[in-house]
């Protein structure tokens, strides 16, 4: 009787790793893709700058200043060597975008270019999902180091050597920048 | 009854053991109802304090409601979107091409694949989600909500429905529709069994050494035969109505932002009409129920039993209790300037 109860144990706990393990090696491989997410993102708004600034420059010669501050940003960031370089610079393009579509407002031929409300419906909806994607890798990492950290998968973890992931977090400087408010809305068709 | 300032992990998490608490509750009633029916007509008998026997009516009434909802399971989505005609949604305009944007945004939110978009040309302002999996699932809005709603509102609206696909919540109403249809076959067979005589047949039989025990049994499973229909139909709705409190926390979750559902719901609170498009099969897929219009929101205590959705003034007043930030933040969230 005694040896059936320790095979029951055995088979359980067995089951119960393999369980734990999977369920560690899903969460790692969606943190990662979690954090591709976030470079797809950006690497569409880098795409999407260029025609941006094409489109509006027509309107807008008198705002040389800022429309060459967002253009440098993104090549910044398009050609940043070091992970640190890039983030600084693509916070930059953030606040450089914000600056722009602030100054679109005082030019209402702007609102009557269906191409350029295309593009600020695109620009809208990458820069949301930049930051959904921010979120959703932090949220992956959450899940992640809940489960590396809790009993009993811990012991998985650890034995099978899973480390705990970083949380993206703003650079310290960039904390002190006012905070952008890239309220745009619905687009503005007629 | 919610403590002030809960947060949607807490609430999400209080959702989920209540939903549980619920199905316990349902499957205890259909178990007792099938056994009880079973003892009854002798498939299944008492000896030497052991039950033995066949509890043939629960199987059978198990079976059908499976069938019933495998059918529904499998040819669900694709039903309800052409009883309610809907059709592909098409970034054919700067509205139709946000809304796509914001599904993206949601699915990127909730970490999920983005469901296929649909639209129903009603001009009352409501969305639904259906299908099996999130693989397989759908998100329809009607031209109401995409006229009415700004982006921030829409972001609340679609995360709920996010959410009711990430939570597989088609799948559970859908397992409470097996229980009560269960229910209702098992109560109505009781009904014809014992209008039929039932009762004079089982004293010929000898084989049940119950005796009274037998008889108190018998009386018990009357009562529950005529009761077990509406308490069935009561649970599920209790189920569905849970379903709704949680997606409005996993709608926070995702776009943490309590004001974004907060302001559909009470802009929708404004200008609510009947749905044309919906029916008593599919209300409980809407995010707002869809039979209801704002005068009648059902605020009595037997209006809110029978519905599928909590009121309306109910959920804004949890939206307002919400903090939106966990207490234990160590990540930079989107800032709520974000539009």
């Amino acid at each position: 009787m005694a040896s059936w109860i320790i095979i029951g144990i055995i088979v359980v706990a067995a089951l119960y790793a393999t369980f734990a393990y999977n369920s560690l090696v899903r969460i790692r491989n969606s943190v990662e893709n979690a954090w591709r997410q976030i470079d797809v993102q950006l690497k569409r708004r880098h795409d999407l700058i260029p025609n941006l600034v094409d489109a509006v420059k027509g309107y807008m010669q008198f705002e040389r200043d800022t429309l060459t501050q967002v253009v440098e940003a993104r090549n910044r960031a398009v050609a940043a060597p070091s992970q640190e370089a890039r983030l600084q610079a693509e916070n930059q393009l953030t606040a450089g975008l914000g600056r722009l579509f602030a100054l679109m407002e005082n030019y209402p031929q702007l609102k009557a270019d269906q191409n350029v409300l295309q593009l600020q419906e695109q620009l809208t909806t990458t820069e949301n999902q930049i930051a959904f994607a921010r979120q959703a890798y932090n949220d992956a990492v959450l899940e992640l180091n809940n489960r590396i950290e809790t009993f009993p998968s811990n012991i998985i973890a650890d034995h099978f050597g899973f480390h705990p992931g970083d949380y993206f977090k703003a650079p310290a400087e960039d904390q002190a920048l006012p905070k952008v408010d890239l309220s745009l809305g619905t687009p503005r068709a007629s | 009854m919610t403590p002030r300032h809960a947060d949607f992990r807490e609430l999400e998490r209080r959702n989920r053991h209540q939903t549980v608490a619920l199905v316990i509750a349902f499957l205890v009633l259909f178990c007792a109802l099938g056994f009880g029916l079973d003892f009854v007509i002798g498939a299944v008998r008492l000896r030497d304090g052991h039950l033995v026997g066949f509890p043939i009516l629960t199987i059978i009434a198990l079976i059908v409601g499976s069938v019933q909802s495998l059918i529904s399971y499998y040819g669900g989505a694709a039903l309800v979107l052409a009883s309610a005609h809907a059709r592909r949604l098409a970034p054919d305009s700067p509205k139709h091409q946000m809304v796509l944007d914001v599904v993206q945004e949601m699915a990127l939110a909730s970490r999920m694949q983005a469901p296929r978009a649909y639209i129903i040309d009603d001009p009352a302002p409501n969305a639904f989600a259906t299908g099996r999996d999130p693989q397989h699932s759908v998100i329809c809005v009607t031209q109401g909500l995409v006229e009415e709603m700004d982006r921030e509102e829409l972001q609340g609206v679609l995360g709920h429905e996010m959410a009711h696909i990430r939570d597989y919540d088609i799948r559970t109403m859908m397992m409470i529709a097996v229980l009560v249809g269960g229910v209702a076959m098992l109560a109505d067979f009781f009904m014809r069994w014992s209008f039929y005589g039932g009762f004079g047949a089982r004293n010929e039989r000898d084989n049940n050494d119950s005796g009274e025990a037998g008889l108190i049994i018998a009386i018990a499973v009357f009562v529950l035969a005529i009761l077990a229909p509406l308490f069935s139909q009561l649970i599920a709705m209790a189920v569905s109505r849970q379903r709704e409190y949680l997606a409005d926390a996993s709608s926070v979750e995702f776009t943490r932002n309590p004001r974004a559902l907060l302001r559909a719901l009470e802009h929708i609170a404004r200008t609510e009409s009947p749905l044309a498009s919906a029916s008593r099969g599919t209300a409980h897929l809407f995010i707002v129920n869809p039979l209801e219009s704002a005068g009648d929101g059902g605020e009595g205590f037997l209006d809110n039993l029978l519905s599928t959705h909590p009121p309306l003034s109910r959920r804004i007043q949890r939206l307002h209790e919400l903090r939106a930030e966990p207490p234990e933040s160590a990540m930079s969230g989107p800032g709520s300037g974000k539009p």
